[in-house]
Order: C-alpha cells, then sequence, then structure tokens
C-alpha cells in the first residue's frame, strides 16, 4: 500500500480514472502513513472518517465515469482554512474549541472538484512564524535532516505543516497560504514546490486573516504539475471577497512542456544580499544557466527599492494583523478566560490564548497605528510597497520573469534563531513578492553540502503564473526532484 | 458660504451673563441610519426589532475569515442624501478602520470613512420663526457601520449582547459650526430629517434611534473667536437636543463667568435631571489608530451612475414650498405646513390639483390635519382619501352642499367611506337652491316673529338671527347666501 502514496497527483489522477485503485485504497494508504508519521507532527487534527466517506463518493463518481479535476486525491488542508463543523484554530490556543458552520471558498471549490480531506496540517499560529516553531499545537518536523545527522530541523513557516507533509507523502497535495513566504519558504526547506498566486487570485473568504492586503492562498506540492492542477482548483473570483479579481483561470497545466526559447528572464542585482551562503549563490547561477540553455535570454536588472521591502513588511503586515486580530476578545467563540469585568476578561483572554509572537506582532502593529507614528511608520510603509510596485512595473518593461534564491538559507534547527528580526530576515526574497502582490513560486534547485534542499524563486507578473508555471517546470527538468529518506 | 467663524448669532439669540452678552456656537454630527433592507457589509436583515441576534450573519459577528462586501444600495443612498444636501459628491472614498475594544462591537473595530468621505461639502437652509432663513454648512457626510448593543439586565453578573444592529449602515452627516441658538439646531435636525424622509433615506424615527445626534456646544462672546467645545454625545429626541443645548450652554457661561476654563471633553445629556455631565476628557480620549480597511478597495463611483441618481431624486422641501406658492397662491406659512411631509404635499397637489388651491390648503390643514391628529394617524392612513375629499370640495364649490354641510360630509365619509355624493344625495343633504322655497320658508319666519322683524329694522345684525332661524327651518339645507341676500329684501335692509 505504500507505493500509492508516492504517486504524485498527476498519476493517481490516471490510475483513479483507470480504476487501477479505488480512492479509498489511496485514502487509507494516506492514513496509514500519517499514523506511522505522528513525530512529524505534520496534522493537527485527521479527519479519517471524513476522509474515507469523501473516498467513497468520489469511488462511486468514478465508477460512473464523472468526477472533477481533483476526483479522489487526498489532501491536506491548513489550519488557517475554515472547513465546517471541522477544528480551524489557526493553530491558536485563542480560538480553542472553534469548529466554523461555514467552509472556505478554496477548500469549497477543492471539494467540488472532488478532493479528499485528510485532517488540518500544523502551521505558525495565525500564520506568523517561519519556521513552525510558534504553533499552540507544537514544532512540525522537517522530514528532511543534515547527512550523518539525527538532529531535527525546522520545515519552515508558516504552512510548516503543509510543506513537511507533503515532503513526508503525509498527503498529495496541501493547501497553504503566503503573507511574507509562508509556502515559498517551507517548501524551499523541505525540497517541495509551492506557489502563491497573484493577490487576488484565490478567494480569501473562510480563510482566517492574518494580513488582509498580503494573504494569499495557494497550494504546496510534489511538483510543478501537481501545483499547476492544485491551483487550477483553489482559484476563482469569488464576489464574497471583494479583493478577488474576476479573471478566467487559465488551465496552468496545458503550459508544462513548452519552450521557454526567447523568454527574458531578469536577475536582480540587489538580490545579492550580504553574507548570502556560497552554495546559494551558486545555485542561483546554475538555474540562471539552466534556463539560458534552453534559450532564455538572462538580463541583469535592478529592483531599487528591494531593500526596504523587509522593515515595511513588517509595519504593513503586523498593522493590519493587529486589527485583524482584535475579535478575538473571548466574547463570542473561542477561549475565554473570565476576569473581574470586561477589560480584565479581555486581558486575561488574550494574554493566555495569544503566543509570544502573535502578542509581539500585535503590539508592533499597534504601535506604528498610534496618533503621533502612523504617518512616520504605516503612511512610509504604503509609500515603500508603490515603490516597490513600481520596481517591478518597469522591470516588466525588460523581462518576462526574474529568478531569485527563495531562502538565504537551507532549513536551520529547532530553537537555534531566537532573535525575532534574525527570524524575520528568512523572507527577505519572498516578502517583495506580497508587497507588489505578484505571484511566485519556489522550486527545489539542489541540495547544499549537508544534503538539505535549496529552491530558487520565480517571480511573476501579475496574474502571469502560467509563465511561473512553464519556467518552473523548465528548472525542474534540469534540476531533477528531491526526496526526504524516510527515517520516521 | 460665509465663513463659520463669523456668524454672529441674532442678537435676540444673545444670552445674557452677569458679565455681558454671550452667544452659544453649535457644530452637530448626526447618526441616520441609511433605509435599506440589509445591511452595510452583509446581507443581513437591516430591520428594526426581532428578537436579539435574529438579524446576524457570520459577517456582523466577525467570525474568523469572514469579509465584508459593500451594499450597493446603501453607496446609492448616501449619494442620494449627498445630492439632497447639495454637497460635493466623491467619485473616490475609502473605507477606514476605527478600532477600539467594546463587546457590542465583535470586529473590534468600526468601518468607517475617515480621511476620504463619500461627500463633501453641503447646505441645508433651515427655516426660523419668522420666515427667517439661514445656511448651515455641511462638512461632509460618511457611511458607517452601527454596533450591537450590550444588555445589562438579563443576568445577575452577565452582560449579553444582541448583534442585531451590528453592521447596520448609518451616515455620519457632520455640519459645520454654523449654529447660534438652540432654535437653529432643532430647525437643523428637523430640516435634515425632512429632507432624507422625502429621499426615502432615512426614516427619520427618533424612537427607533433611526436618527441621533452628537452635539458640539461651546460659547463665546458674540463675534469672538471660537470657545473650546464640549461634545454631547447620542441625544435622539429632537426636543432634548434643545433642552441639552441650553443646558451646557449656561453651564459654560458659569465656568466662565466665574474665571473658570472650559476642558474639551464628552458629555452625555441626564434627560431624566435635563442636565449634562462629564464621560470622558480629552486625555482619555479613545485612540483609535484608524487606517484604510484592506479588505475593502477603494469606492470609484462612476459619473454616469452619480447622474443617474441626480437625475431620479424627487422634489425637495424647499423646492416644493415655492411652487406651491406660486402655483396655487399659499402663504409661506400654509405651503411650509404642507410641505412637512412629501406625502402630505403629493395628497394636497391631488386634492389642489384643478381646484382651488387655498381651499384645499384649508381643507387639509384646518380638518383634515386636525383629524389625522386626534386619531394619531400619518396621512397615509388617512380614511379619506384625496379623490374624496377633491369630490366634497367640488360639491361645495358647485352650491350643491354649503361649507358647513361639506363637514358633515367630511365626517360620514371618514367614518363610513363612500363617495361623497352619493352620501349627499341618500341622505337628502342637497343644499336647497330653488329661491321659491327659500322665499316661502323665509317668509314663513317673517310672519311668525312681527316683533322680530321690528327689532331688526334698529338693529341690521340681527339678520343673523333670522338666518338661523331659516337655516333650521330648511334643516341646514338652503343656501346662506341666498337666505341672506332674500332676507335683506324681504326685510328691506
Amino acid at each position: 500500500m505504500s507505493k500509492l502514496t508516492s504517486l504524485t497527483i498527476a498519476e493517481a489522477r490516471t490510475s483513479l480514472k483507470e480504476r487501477k485503485f479505488s480512492s479509498l485504497e489511496l485514502t487509507e494508504a494516506y492514513l496509514a502513513a500519517m499514523e506511522q508519521a505522528r513525530i512529524l507532527n505534520a496534522y493537527i487534527v485527521e479527519t479519517p472518517g471524513r476522509a474515507r466517506e469523501m473516498a467513497k463518493a468520489s469511488d462511486a463518481r468514478l465508477a460512473k465515469g464523472e468526477g472533477g479535476a481533483l476526483e479522489g486525491i487526498p489532501l491536506g488542508i491548513k489550519d488557517l482554512f475554515a472547513t465546517k463543523g471541522v477544528h480551524t484554530q489557526a493553530a491558536s490556543h485563542i480560538l480553542d474549541g472553534f469548529e466554523p458552520p461555514y467552509e472556505s471558498t478554496v477548500t469549497a471549490n477543492l471539494w467540488r472538484e472532488g478532493a479528499v480531506m485528510l485532517g488540518k496540517l500544523n502551521m505558525d499560529e495565525f500564520a506568523m512564524g517561519s519556521s513552525n516553531e510558534t504553533s499552540y499545537y507544537g514544532n512540525v518536523i522537517n522530514p528532511w535532516r543534515r547527512r550523518n545527522s539525527n538532529a531535527a530541523l525546522v520545515p519552515g513557516g508558516s504552512s510548516g505543516g503543509s510543506a513537511a507533509a507533503v515532503a513526508a507523502h503525509l498527503c498529495a497535495g496541501a493547501t497553504a497560504t503566503d503573507t511574507g513566504g509562508s509556502i515559498r519558504q517551507p517548501a524551499a526547506f523541505t525540497g517541495t514546490v509551492g506557489i502563491k498566486p497573484t493577490y487576488g487570485r484565490c478567494s480569501r473568504w473562510g480563510i482566517v486573516a492574518f494580513a488582509s492586503s498580503l494573504d494569499q492562498a495557494g497550494p504546496i506540492a510534489r511538483d510543478v504539475r501537481d501545483c499547476a492542477i492544485m491551483l487550477k482548483a483553489m482559484a476563482s473570483h469569488d464576489p464574497k471577497d471583494t479583493t478577488s479579481v474576476d479573471v478566467p483561470v487559465p488551465d496552468y497545466e496545458a503550459m508544462l512542456g513548452r519552450p521557454i526559447k526567447g523568454m527574458r528572464v531578469g536577475i536582480p542585482r540587489e538580490y545579492r544580499v550580504d553574507n548570502m551562503p556560497a552554495d546559494i549563490d551558486a545555485l542561483w547561477v546554475k538555474g540562471a544557466q539552466w534556463l539560458k540553455e534552453q534559450g532564455a535570454e538572462i538580463v541583469e536588472i535592478s529592483l531599487p527599492h528591494t531593500k526596504y521591502a523587509l522593515p515595511a513588511y513588517y509595519i504593513v503586515a503586523p498593522a493590519e494583523a493587529s486589527s485583524n486580530l482584535a475579535r478575538y476578545d473571548g466574547v463570542r467563540y473561542g477561549l475565554r478566560v473570565k476576569g473581574d469585568d470586561i477589560v480584565s476578561m479581555y486581558e486575561n483572554t488574550r494574554a493566555a490564548g495569544f503566543g509570544r509572537e502573535v502578542q509581539r506582532r500585535v503590539l508592533i502593529g499597534t504601535y506604528v497605528l498610534s496618533a503621533g507614528y502612523y504617518d512616520a511608520y504605516y503612511v512610509r510603509a504604503q509609500k515603500v510597497r508603490t515603490l516597490i510596485k513600481r520596481d517591478f512595473d518597469e522591470a516588466w518593461n525588460r523581462v518576462d520573469v526574474v529568478l531569485t534564491p527563495a531562502t538565504p538559507s537551507a532549513a536551520f534547527a529547532p530553537g537555534e534563531i531566537t532573535d525575532p528580526v534574525q527570524m524575520y530576515l528568512n523572507d527577505v526574497f519572498t516578502v517583495t513578492v506580497n508587497m507588489a502582490g505578484l505571484p511566485g513560486i519556489s522550486v527545489p534547485a539542489g541540495l547544499d553540502p549537508a544534503g538539505l534542499p535549496l529552491s530558487l524563486q520565480l517571480i511573476g507578473k501579475p496574474f502571469g503564473e502560467v509563465t511561473l508555471f512553464q519556467v518552473g517546470h523548465a528548472i525542474e527538468e534540469a534540476a531533477g526532484r528531491f526526496e526526504a529518506p524516510v527515517w520516521w | 458660504m460665509m465663513n463659520s467663524e463669523a456668524r454672529v448669532a441674532d442678537p435676540k439669540d444673545w444670552i445674557k451673563g452677569a458679565t455681558g452678552d454671550w452667544e452659544i456656537v453649535i457644530g452637530m454630527e448626526v447618526h441616520a441610519q441609511v433605509l435599506s433592507k440589509s445591511k452595510l457589509f452583509s446581507g443581513a436583515s437591516a430591520e428594526f426589532g426581532g428578537e436579539p441576534n435574529d438579524h446576524v450573519s457570520f459577517v456582523d459577528a466577525a467570525m474568523p475569515g469572514m469579509l465584508p462586501v459593500i451594499n450597493e444600495y446603501c453607496v446609492a443612498q448616501a449619494v442620494r442624501t449627498g445630492v439632497g444636501l447639495k454637497a460635493k459628491i466623491n467619485r473616490r472614498s475609502v473605507f477606514d478602520r476605527k478600532n477600539y475594544f467594546y463587546p457590542d462591537l465583535p470586529q473590534g473595530y468600526q468601518i468607517s470613512q475617515y480621511k476620504q468621505p463619500i461627500v463633501g461639502e453641503g447646505t441645508v437652509t433651515i427655516d426660523l420663526e419668522g420666515g427667517r432663513q439661514v445656511d448651515v454648512g455641511i462638512e461632509r457626510l460618511h457611511l458607517e457601520q452601527d454596533a450591537g448593543k450590550s444588555l445589562h439586565d438579563q443576568h445577575p453578573d452577565m452582560s449579553f449582547v444582541d448583534l442585531n444592529r451590528s453592521g447596520v449602515a448609518l451616515m455620519e452627516i457632520v455640519s459645520k459650526p454654523d449654529m447660534r441658538s438652540a432654535d437653529e439646531a432643532k430647525a437643523y435636525v428637523s430640516k435634515l430629517r425632512q429632507i432624507m424622509r422625502y429621499l426615502g433615506t432615512c426614516d427619520g424615527n427618533m424612537e427607533q434611534g433611526s436618527l441621533r445626534a452628537d452635539i458640539n456646544v461651546s460659547v463665546r462672546r458674540p463675534g469672538a473667536g471660537f470657545g473650546t467645545r464640549c461634545e454631547i454625545k447620542n441625544v435622539n429626541s429632537i426636543r432634548f437636543m434643545g433642552q441639552a443645548i441650553e443646558y451646557e450652554a449656561r453651564r459654560q457661561i458659569d465656568v466662565l463667568e466665574e474665571g473658570g476654563t472650559i476642558d474639551q471633553e464628552t458629555r452625555l445629556f441626564d434627560a431624566r435631571k435635563g442636565e449634562t455631565r462629564s464621560m470622558r476628557s480629552k486625555e482619555e480620549a479613545h485612540d483609535y489608530r484608524y487606517f484604510p480597511d484592506p479588505d475593502l478597495l477603494p469606492l470609484d463611483l462612476e459619473e454616469s451612475w452619480i447622474a443617474e441618481i441626480e437625475r431620479d431624486i424627487p422634489e425637495l422641501p424647499d423646492a416644493k414650498k415655492a411652487r406651491l406658492m406660486q402655483a396655487y397662491g399659499l402663504s409661506a406659512y400654509d405651503a411650509g405646513v404642507l410641505v412637512a411631509e412629501r406625502a402630505s404635499a403629493e395628497f394636497f397637489e391631488s386634492v389642489a390639483r384643478g381646484r382651488d388651491g387655498k381651499l384645499a390648503a384649508n381643507w387639509l390643514i384646518n380638518e383634515l390635519f386636525g383629524r389625522l391628529n386626534k386619531e394619531g394617524k400619518a396621512i397615509e392612513e388617512s380614511p379619506v382619501s384625496a379623490g374624496q375629499l377633491g369630490e366634497i370640495i367640488d360639491l361645495i364649490q358647485a352650491g350643491t352642499i354649503s361649507g358647513k354641510m361639506g363637514k358633515d360630509v367630511f365626517e360620514i365619509v371618514w367614518a363610513e367611506g363612500g363617495s361623497p355624493a352619493a352620501v349627499v344625495e341618500a341622505r337628502g343633504m342637497k343644499q336647497m337652491t330653488d329661491t321659491g322655497a327659500i322665499e316661502a320658508a323665509v317668509d314663513a319666519i317673517i310672519a311668525a316673529n312681527p316683533d322680530k322683524v321690528a327689532q331688526v329694522k334698529a338693529k341690521p345684525t340681527m339678520l343673523g338671527w333670522f338666518v338661523g332661524q331659516v337655516m333650521k327651518s330648511t334643516g341646514g339645507k338652503a343656501n346662506p347666501q341666498s337666505v341672506n341676500d332674500i332676507l335683506k329684501i324681504k326685510l328691506g335692509i
């Protein structure tokens, strides 16, 4: 049975259609794998009952020759997505016991296409973190280890559960979200592929909000094709989210394998940051070389405001978060810790319900929006954001896609980074993409000297996901695929 | 538009203090509930009443992951109101979050408009006693969400929250500090209410909280610079507004005359005691941390869409009043009474069309309104329709019935309905126009009262007694004018 879990979505899709095995069999294989891999702590909640029910329903449709694009495919769902009647807590204690009476648009789209839900995936609390160490439900362990080492590594964050589950074959694919790199960085740390689509491509309705102007849902999967299949199903225009955009969803998969000859690939000089490990720099050069060999034109470009992106991001995102998280007040749902009066109830509830990182960001956000600081911080950060967008707008006159490293390092050990600012630097290559609302994909491209996966990032024009899949696929073809040896 | 600070009150509105005269400066923030079936950002019902938490969607309860979607109808209502206030409609406006914690504010922020409201500067002309008019400047109008309601009397040591109102659309209409007396403030709110009721954008129902005001009051020596103001929160009746302003002005004058200074603060009006008291000082004021709501894109209005709304704006009270005066020869007072409500004016016009306008106005103001008032009925509920009233007036005009008889017919139609002409016919109420019959009745009275005949020659005003007798003997059906004329001839006076 364990072989079934090694199939990609595309492979399983074909076999399911040909009735080589049933969705129930495939689902059982994943449920068994999940049980065996609990040490990774990728799932917060497993939903075997629901999974089997959904699989049986898929089998019935498949038997009739019917079924959607993901018919019978077992997926893991990040705990940030509202799933009707199922634990949805953003890995936070403050949403203790919360089971929403509604389904997020993205997951509803997946179920409509026939996907099967295996459970809810661990993550950094409220998607705030780059190592999956802030979850109320404990750290997620990266399936990857350094060569000749038994030491645990972080899977990245915030979608650490999604990335670990995909890398360890505990689901065929997973939903994730990305506010500053939360899809692309954990995908890079686990040798998986993750795409953050253009802001507005996927509906945010029913996704617990972190920073509304930056949050975007996307898939993490084993390869570029699986990501293309999943994003096609997840994306939609949703009247319930006025920031979602009414642009038709293309058939991403159809673009895979098309030659990239003549494609202009930008290499932004500002991404060559201080203290960048040599292997990352080398990988970047190698990536450009592969694309050049396939006929692409490599163009050096400048994105001059890049260095302001991270500081500006850490103003905008906490500002929005401080307001978005105000609703967790103990009045209507989730945790309530009693107090002598309403104010002490608020204080007790929020002190007990939010972890340290969330509290830190709520405080930063409250500070930067305060009277007397608003103009100096929030307004200025918004101006930076406009300049970052303009940088890219100008770049699009010269190139079709931008190539950068995905992360400044490979996966690190839990507890290794304790300084929050040092932790925030993990997002240095990814935040600009969110600030500009652009799509970005992270594709595994090699291993570092310790045998850990490293990825390259491709940044596209608004709604240029098609190009990202096309070029990402070219990198994947050149680099090959990377799988964590099973130790759990 | 004149400079707000420069406007000096009518000296009769000055307040005499121990050290000289003072004038009041008033600006208002009126919160008007948008007349709409559903809430500003959710599909939930905006209806008044219902059991607690009957009208609450996931958005109104701020469930995780829920997003606001702007209600286009509410936006149209705000634009309509803006047009009614002769104000600038902003093609682009922005929704902001006003952040504060309160149990009846589920999101932890109110979605409002801060720096870029949907409506900019405008003017409202208020009507004061003696026909005096004053222009009050409008600073802005913006859309925002209402909060829910905390219920403190349901449980010994807990408070409950009712979110039925949470998310209902409000228009906050901010005036310039252009008012100079409690009467002006009251006239301003009445006028706003009237305009919005004409537009159908707010029902103006103050008992249900559809219209309430925060009042900024300061005092100064007539014509001096603005003084420090205090804000009286959430006053929900026009009468209370007058009381609150007068009390607050007096309080501030007393403080100043005793050598004190006014602290800028928020105050509450206690209607029971008729006084205002401090709620919180400026130092305690919230820092609302306003910032643009990232869940909502800026609101961009198409010029053509605004034009369509402008085209469909009904005739407003000022224009209607002027037209009624012109077209029907009404006095300013009568026209003012008739246009108080759009429905009354429309009722009037359907009665007056093709008839004597003054007569129609008299019938409405003296008979119909009096009767409706007595029974607490609105014009829409009038048992006598415009058609029926018109018919009564026609019967009088044609001389078929007398004016007095007309009132009887009105009462019968009020109570029993039916066509006035049929009522007159069926009950034999037709006026006697046959001069022969009237002459006979006159002759009979003259013959029966020789003593009175002698007296009337000396005192012609006694004619009235003869008229009364003839009317009585004819069951009120004789045409009073004919009776008069015939009596005069027969009595030789």
